[in-house]
């Protein structure tokens, strides 16, 4: 189920600005990958080009290769709206359908694929409520709207409904962001039990999150503002926060950036 | 977009909140002639509403005292008969009729073409376009009502004819009077291009104020350009959809001018719609005032007010549809 991404020499624009450039990299299934480094860098738009949301941008344009296993997601004739099904996405803040209901919210992207019973529907949302933590505290109310949940609640809705349809990765931009303490571990634990099935990317600003949900930590990093971002290097997280190979990751991980 | 909330500095520090050392509040000049000011024209302007309606009101209850016939059933407009006899009837079923023509088909349209502007048209065209609609509704509606009486009508004898023979078994297409098409289905076709740009302009609006991660979510789960649209635009506009048309159905049914050059004088009540005549209030009031007798131009008031009960059922009806959902809108999340 999950799959492996293999991007490589990657540039993305926003219109004539180049926003990130030659990026190579490869993500294992089942594994969380986190990416970190200044803002600006990059991070979300690189995360972005991995299931061809870059492009949605009024402006936006990508150069390079993704593949998804042996599919490239730029090659000739790919269709993004299979894409994103295959890649799913949960964004910063929390976005859930403001019109519908917790139990439309999850279903939405099953009614987009086709049409199932409503028996069936029922199981789906139930376990992708219940794996995302959510289902005890939704189950009784699965019929109002969801925007009617706390901020850390709603992000978890989020999580449910992408994992509904059963992407093959599940990129996230900095989903706890915008939540407190206990909603941040909540997430980070559900994290840890979807890496099982999903391969898992994950932005954020938080070196501890990086450290305690990711097995890969990628670092990136821009020369300076206007240039475009580069990757600088990607190894175990492990690794990268106890002995980088390179000077400006360390500092960055310290805390003497610039 | 996602980025805006790491990369925003905090708000500058405001002074408007002053902290509470003392009971006394501050109350600064400024803000005590700005509340006197507006406290004042609020007022001034209940007045003047109170004074209108109470006018309106005495002369329509003047007109009223003397009718003979029932004023809401009564399907002629004959005050000036002795004894005076007239009533709305015809008034009000031509009124309803072309309004809802023009809303049956303005409101696809307008959707469709603002969808297409905010949504699908490529920003060159957009503008321009755009643009054009804006334009449109600044026609004044006699040009319009020139332009239907001159060259609407002429041209829908065709299109009647095909509804009469194709769609006749319907009744309301069944075409029984004679006469060129100043009829009630040709005054809703020429409401609807008339109130085509306001409503078109307003949803679009709307639509380009659906917040872009509203779109986001629904892109991000595979769905196509009109899934995303259906499942993120649309519920979030309703409201501003239903705010637009009601804009719209309100200047549809106080339309004078156009109709008045439209539609033929004959006076009745047809569930043919393709008949020559019918009356609406605002038509009514328009093409009879002038030479109307005192009595006449109260009756005319009564009518007046009649359509002025309609416009707020209609904005209240609208008002309750808005928000029935509430709790479902965009506007909280
Ligand atoms: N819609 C856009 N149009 C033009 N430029 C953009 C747009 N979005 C981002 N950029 C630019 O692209 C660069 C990379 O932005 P990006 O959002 O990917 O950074 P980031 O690493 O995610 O930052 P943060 O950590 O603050 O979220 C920045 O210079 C940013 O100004
Ligand atoms: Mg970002």
């Amino acid at each position: 189920m999950a799959k492996r991404i293999d991007v490589s020499g990657l540039t993305a624009y926003y219109s004539t600005f180049k926003a990130i450039e030659d990026i190579s990299m490869t993500v294992e299934p089942r594994s969380v990958t986190a990416f970190i480094g200044p803002s600006g860098c990059g991070k979300s738009t690189f995360l972005r080009t991995l299931n061809r949301m870059h492009e949605v941008t009024p402006g936006g344009r990508v150069e390079g290769k993704v593949m998804l296993d042996d599919e490239n997601l730029y090659g000739s004739g790919v269709d993004p709206v299979t894409v994103r099904r295959e890649v799913g996405m949960v964004f910063q803040r929390p976005n859930p359908f403001p019109t519908m209901s917790i139990f439309d919210n999850v279903a939405a992207g099953l009614r987009l694929n086709g049409s199932y019973k409503k028996s069936e529907l029922n199981d789906v949302v139930e376990k992708s409520l219940r794996g995302a933590n959510l289902w005890d505290e939704v189950k009784d109310r699965l019929n109002r709207p969801g925007s009617g949940l706390s901020g850390g609640q709603q992000q978890r809705l989020c999580i449910a409904r992408a994992i509904a349809v059963e992407p093959k990765v599940l990129l996230m931009d900095e989903p706890c962001s915008a939540l407190d303490p206990i909603s941040t571990l909540a997430i980070e634990d559900l994290i840890g039990e979807l890496k099982e099935h999903f391969t898992i990317v994950i932005v954020t600003h938080n070196m501890q999150q990086a450290a305690r949900v990711s097995d890969r930590t990628a670092f990136f990093n821009l020369a300076a503002v206007g240039q475009p971002g580069k990757l600088i290097e990607i190894d175990d997280t492990e690794r990268i926060f106890s002995n980088p190979s390179v000077q400006a990751t360390e500092d960055y991980i310290s805390g003497r950036f610039g | 977009m996602n980025t805006t909330a790491t990369q925003t500095p905090p708000p500058p520090p405001t002074d408007r909140i002053e902290p509470k050392s003392s009971q006394k509040t501050v109350v600064r000049p400024g803000d005590r002639i700005f509340s006197g000011l507006s406290k004042g024209s609020g007022i001034t302007l209940l007045v003047i509403m109170a004074a209108i309606a109470a006018f309106l009101t005495y002369r329509a209850a003047l007109a009223l005292s003397e009718n003979k016939a029932n004023f809401l059933t009564y399907e002629d407009w004959l005050p000036q008969n002795t004894p005076p006899m007239f009533g709305i009837a015809t008034l009000a079923f031509g009124t309803v009729v072309s309004s809802v023509i023009a809303m049956v088909l303005a409101v696809p349209v307008a959707i469709g073409i603002a969808l297409f502007i905010s949504h699908y048209a490529p920003r060159k065209l957009a503008a321009p376009l755009a643009y054009l609609v804006d334009l449109l509704a600044a026609v004044p509606s006699i040009v319009y009502g020139l332009w239907g009486a001159l060259i609407l009508v002429p041209h829908l004898d065709g299109l009647n004819k095909w509804l009469d023979a194709y769609l006749g078994w319907t009744y309301i297409f069944d075409k029984a009077g004679t006469g060129p098409a100043r009829s009630l289905f040709t005054v809703g076709i020429l409401l609807a291009i008339m109130i085509l740009p306001i409503i078109t302009n307003v949803t679009r609006e709307v639509f380009l104020q659906v917040p872009r991660m509203h779109e986001e979510a629904a892109l991000a789960l595979g769905a196509t350009r009109w899934e995303t649209i259906r499942m993120s635009v649309l519920p979030f506009a309703r409201s501003g959809i239903i705010s637009a048309s009601m804009l719209g159905l309100g200047r549809a049914l106080g339309e004078t001018m156009a109709v008045a050059t439209v539609l033929s004088p004959n006076f009745i009540i047809s569930g043919h719609l393709l008949d020559p005549g019918g009356g609406t209030f605002a038509q009514n009031i328009a093409s009879k005032f002038k030479e109307a007798t005192p009595l006449g131009q109260d009756a005319l008031i009564a009518s007046g007010l009649v359509l002025f009960v309609i416009t707020l059922l209609v904005n209240g009806a609208a008002r309750y549809i808005i928000g029935r959902r509430k709790e479902y809108s965009g506007a909280n999340a």
